[in-house]
């Protein structure tokens, strides 16, 4: 069973509670096992298996939910945490850029500013930056060409990075004055 | 040579491993000039990194593996580990 855990994690980033996410897991190895004959022998099993689990979520659990189908998400500029953080990095410069920023925002947050993502957005973001899979994978997993794929990935995550900025400022991480971006290389 | 804003628009795709061999030559070599550009590039990389890291950690609930396991006839870990590859009949 070495692909649950991660299945579950996944799985709960979707449906962002404890009981439908063992419920879509255990469909997902439910509906595997009842369909093993299709899997083709020498194909990824795991992306197969998040096939499975992405497919059952936007049948299954996608409608339960509150939020609507075809969310828009509001633009965000480019490289917009990196324009506010980048003082903040330069003021902690002893430690490595990744300790401060693993340090920066909590375990909960970072989770947060995914599962607020719209789920047109938050599924690509979830299956490329969390379960690392590539451009295709995701386009067949989801049914949609490449550029679309591409596209809410690169919406998806600038809004998730505007969402951890929020958090820092509420924190009092950030201080609101210095906020303003840095210059923009030309 | 491409300039900062080129740069900078290649830097998801760069990032995911996607850039076509060519672009990212392009890239590479601006990388290597420009410390601004470069340190963006560092920034998204960590940070990618850490959402990563920060989403992934959830424990399996107690029970769920159980509850997976009496879904099938065979023994998962058979499954899993593609013990399932070598029976093509494998029934509905």
């Amino acid at each position: 069973m070495q692909f649950a855990p991660q299945l579950y994690s996944a799985a709960l980033r979707l449906t962002r509670n404890q009981a439908d996410a063992e419920d879509l897991v255990q469909e997902t190895f439910l509906k595997a096992y009842r369909g093993f004959g299709n899997f083709e022998e020498g194909s990824n099993l795991r992306a197969w298996l998040y096939r499975i689990l992405t497919n059952n979520y936007i049948n299954a659990y996608r409608s339960k939910q509150r939020r609507p189908d075809e969310s828009t998400l509001a633009d965000v500029e480019d490289l917009y945490l990196y324009r506010r953080l980048d003082h903040l990095e330069q003021a902690l410069a002893s430690r490595s850029a990744e300790d401060q920023l693993l340090d920066l925002f909590t375990d909960d947050e970072v989770k947060s500013a995914l599962e607020e993502l719209p789920d047109n957005f938050r599924l690509p973001v979830l299956l490329a930056d969390v379960e690392g899979f590539s451009y295709k994978e995701i386009a067949d997993m989801l049914g949609l060409p490449i550029g679309t794929v591409m596209s809410r990935l690169h919406r998806g995550r600038k809004a998730m990075h505007k969402r951890l900025y929020e958090f820092a400022m509420e924190r009092g991480l950030v201080d609101r004055g210095s906020s303003t971006p840095a210059e923009t290389p030309s | 040579m491409a300039d900062c804003n080129e740069t900078l628009r290649e830097l998801q795709t760069y990032l995911d491993g996607e850039l076509p061999d060519d672009m990212k030559y392009v890239v590479d070599e601006h990388l290597l000039d420009c410390s601004d550009c470069m340190q963006a590039f560092d920034f998204h990389a960590e940070l990618k990194l850490v959402i990563a890291t920060k989403c992934r950690t959830e424990a399996i609930p107690a029970g769920l593996l159980g509850k997976i396991e009496a879904c099938f006839g065979i023994d998962p870990e058979e499954f899993a580990a593609g013990g399932g590859y070598a029976d093509p009949d494998l029934s509905y």
